[in-house]
């Protein structure tokens, strides 16, 4: 994990992570331009892209980034306005850092410069000469010079990540006259020192005219993890002085220029005999423990976190994985024994792997805010392409979702959202007409529902066309002229390969990517997609996602020989196949469930089974958004702890199957796709109703 | 793959086995491992020559017969009866495969100079799915496209 290879990857991947938080400051500036954090947020996010990019040879950027950062320095400390346009330069600049960091060769040489004209003009505008240097902030001047006593102590890993305490120091100097004393009480001994580690604490005694916010800007990148303290000696005098006072006549003292106070102090005071050298080391040591108490309150919670690579979780996960059914096979062994001992050992293991399944998972999930926080920019960039006013509205960001499912998740739900902004929502005109307000809505938001997590996003706009969609269906040949599709059937018809109902290709929709593009990804992470559109009141697509891709609850059924699982958050319901439904409707495959008729699939004619059929067969009900089927089994085998493998391309064309996994006894079990064989069952219903 | 009948082949190890009547050799470092015969899941609706799935060391991997694509008869299992584990590439892809074999034989050298090409004539099954004829000895070695027969 090092080597100068590394580092620019570490680099690379921290930048990434900048982008984002740059981003979702400049759009949270965009609303509320006064707002201090987002702009400090945004300006450190700039400095360390520039600071680091220079240190691992991406020069470019750290060129580029850095006249972006001078003009986030000016909003900062030269009270230089924000405005939408440049804001929008900004957000355009963040993608030009991307770029130059990601396919530098393909870029137009001009494309820096262009920009950084762009805002050349557009801090002109705002006032401002981008020439301007930030001299001392006009909003908190104290009245004349003060002094301070700045006392800080980095973090030992300081230097280690790249903070320089004597560039700290120069920069506390160039305020003005200092004196700087160093604090070595917390340099070990010889053999327990790391050379790269940090060990001293600084006092610093600084005059300046400048306010204590300019001092703090000194340490705004190192601010979260260390100790600082800045005290103006004027309003709390010095400790050492005011201890010091109390043992000698230090009055004179006391008056003397700040600047050069504590040194005269300090060697005056133990050479004239006023003060010994004990006594002075005694107020040191009373200092250093106050130090200590204020250090206690100044230190800020380090961000327990950890960056590793997605390959170690998904060995992990399926070592894990093989842990589970490992420990499935030594359960039912332990059967075959009656042994106390042994059942006592089996059930530890059991109930340890079963916490370390967790734990696993629970480090590959990732709050789907990180992906929410992405479409801002989406929404953003498009209402202003399409002259729509929208607003980005969500609501469970907090929700947790297997990181693998949540990255191929973001392509789908682009798509959706510009299918919203694009053919839901009205334009302002169009809407105030309607009696709505001008500014459109788009929700996005997340819900746990049982081993599922529901991802809605609703507009306010039109809703569905259904004229529109089933004149299309008709003109695609998806539909007979006479077919009584019920609401909900109609609907789905957006999701079939092909369909577009946009008249005019737009720029954002059309392109021949369609819902059912959308659909297929879903239902490959084995999942469903639904759409609800009261008319006038807008529509809400609804995702439901499994939670995680790698391990599942399973019902292990038996039919024929062969034993499958069917995934246990589709399972409705079981119900026995009575004789008089099996035998009572010739050739008709349905089952009354307390009223409504659910069409089954007697899985033992699907697969083929040579064995005569059990006597007392079962039916298990199985569901995808609203829609049922019932699958006909032998025999309920009972839930089973479900690692999933994937089939190999060899059985790509099996559409029953949506995987497999090991059993107890080491034979392999495979997993009923059940959104393939609803949809079977429904086209079987759709042949009766069409028959 | 059509090649020149002068170009000499390189030289290779090989695992050699029986299926039917015939001896086929394949390149031993693809071979991971040869098992025994263990329970296969039989995968209702896959294509014939990959009608199961084993378990390998915690990996479902899929069970093909070799025999169908070449258009022999199937045979019951018999105490010779091995499944030999081999890693190809299918469409860019490391895919761990299991092929079953009546007999396992040996590995041995099969000499680039013995390999000759396949014969145009005399033969029922597609040319293509074999990259040359080797010889051991006396007997005539099947050197069959392992990644062709799994990708047509």
């Amino acid at each position: 994990m090092s080597g100068p290879g590394d580092a620019a990857q570490v680099y690379l991947e921290e930048v990434a992570d900048l982008l984002v938080q740059l981003e979702e400051s400049l759009l949270g500036l965009e609303r509320a331009p006064n707002d201090r954090d987002l702009l400090d947020t945004a300006f450190r996010a700039l400095h360390t892209i520039k600071g680091s990019g220079a240190m691992f040879g991406f020069d470019a950027v750290a060129g580029f980034t850095h006249h972006l950062e001078t003009t986030f320095e000016q909003a900062r400390k030269a009270g230089l306005k924000l405005t939408p346009a440049l804001i929008r330069i900004a957000l355009a600049s963040k993608d030009h850092i991307r770029a130059l960091i990601e396919r530098p060769a393909s870029l137009d040489p001009a494309a820096s410069t262009n920009l950084l004209a762009l805002m050349a003009t557009c801090v002109g505008e705002a006032g401002v000469k981008p020439s301007v240097t930030p001299t001392g902030g006009a909003l908190d001047e104290p009245e004349g010079p003060a002094s301070w006593r700045i006392r800080f102590r980095l973090p030992p890993d300081a230097m280690a990540n790249g903070t320089n305490p004597l560039r700290l120091l120069d920069e506390l100097r160039e305020l003005g006259p200092c004196t700087v004393v160093a604090l070595t009480d917390s340099v070990p001994a010889l053999e327990a020192i790391d050379p790269t580690g940090s060990y001293l604490a600084w006092d610093v005694i600084l005059t300046t005219e400048r306010p204590k916010s300019v001092i703090e800007d000194v340490f705004i990148f190192v601010i979260n993890d260390m100790e600082l303290r800045i005290d103006r000696l004027a309003e709390e005098p010095g400790r050492i002085g005011e201890i010091l006072v109390r043992r000698g006549d230090l009055k004179p003292e006391l008056a003397e220029a700040a600047a050069a106070r504590q040194e005269r102090l300090g060697s005056l005071l133990v050479k004239d005999g006023t003060v010994s050298a004990e006594c002075l080391q005694s107020a040191l040591t009373e200092q250093k423990h106050l130090r200590t108490e204020a250090g206690k309150v100044t230190v800020a919670p380090a961000v327990n976190s950890i960056r590793v690579p997605a390959e170690r979780l998904d060995s992990l996960m399926d070592q894990v994985g093989e842990l589970v059914i490992a420990q499935a096979r030594l359960k039912q062994m332990m059967l075959a024994f009656d042994d106390a001992a042994l059942r006592g050992i089996a059930e530890e293991i059991e109930r340890l792997s079963n916490g370390l399944r967790d734990t696993t998972m629970g480090i590959r999930m990732v709050p789907i805010g990180t992906l929410f926080g992405r479409f801002r920019r989406l929404v953003h960039d498009l209402s202003q392409e399409l002259g729509k006013s929208v607003q980005l509205t969500m609501s469970g960001e907090e929700t947790e979702l297997d990181k693998t499912v949540m990255e191929r998740l973001a392509d789908p739900l682009v798509h959706i959202i510009r299918n919203s902004l694009d053919h839901g929502l009205e334009d302002p005109e169009t809407r105030r007409r309607a009696g709505k307000n001008p500014q459109g809505t788009i929700h996005l938001s997340a819900t746990h529902s049982g081993a599922q997590v529901l991802i809605t996003v609703h507009d306010d706009g039109r809703g569905l066309n259904r004229d529109a969609i089933r004149a299309k269906a008709l003109e695609n040949g998806l539909i007979t002229d006479d077919a009584a599709l019920s609401d909900p059937e109609l609907l789905q018809l957006i999701f079939h390969p092909g369909f577009s109902t946009a008249a005019a290709v737009t720029n954002l929709s059309g392109r021949g990517v369609g819902m059912d593009v959308v659909k297929r990804t879903i239902e490959s992470l084995r999942g469903s997609i639904e759409v609800i559109s009261p008319p006038d009141v807008g529509a809400s697509i609804i995702l439901s996602l499994p939670l995680t891709l790698a391990i599942i609850d399973g019902l292990l059924v038996r039919v024929g020989h062969g034993r499958y699982v069917i995934p246990l958050s589709a399972v409705v319901e079981c119900v026995e196949l009575s004789d008089d439904m099996d035998q009572g409707h010739k050739g008709r495959n349905f089952l009354n469930i307390r009223g409504d008729l659910v069409p089954f699939l007697r899985l033992r004619e699907a697969f083929r089974s040579p064995l005569p059929p059990d006597p007392y067969q079962k039916v298990v009900i199985v569901s995808t958004g609203e829609r049922r089927i019932g699958l006909v089994v032998d025999e309920l085998l009972g839930g089973h702890q479900t690692v999933i493998k994937s089939l190999s391309k060899l059985h790509a064309n099996v559409g029953t199957f949506s995987g497999a996994t090991i059993l107890g006894d080491g034979s392999v079990a495979l997993i009923l796709d059940t959104a393939y064989l609803v949809a079977r069952g429904q086209s079987q219903d759709a042949g009766r109703k069409a028959a | 793959m059509a090649q020149t009948a002068h170009e000499i082949r390189p030289s290779f190890e090989a695992l050699t086995l029986g299926i039917a009547s015939e001896v086929f050799a394949l390149d031993a470092n693809t071979v991971r491992e040869i098992l025994e015969i263990i329970p296969v899941t039989e995968v209702p609706g896959a294509l014939d020559f990959v009608p199961g799935l084993i378990n390998v060391r915690g990996r479902v991997v899929p069970l093909a017969d070799l025999r169908i694509k070449f258009g022999m008869e199937r045979v019951e299992n018999t105490e010779d009866t091995r499944i030999v584990v081999v890693e190809i590439t299918l469409d860019g892809e490391p895919t761990i495969v299991g092929l079953i074999a009546d007999k396992v034989y040996e590995v041995t050298e099969i000499s680039g100079a013995s390999i000759a090409d396949t014969p145009e004539t005399g033969m029922s099954w597609r040319a293509d799915y074999i990259k040359g004829i080797g010889k051991n000895g006396d007997d005539f070695i099947i050197i069959p496209d392992i990644e062709r027969i799994f990708t047509s």
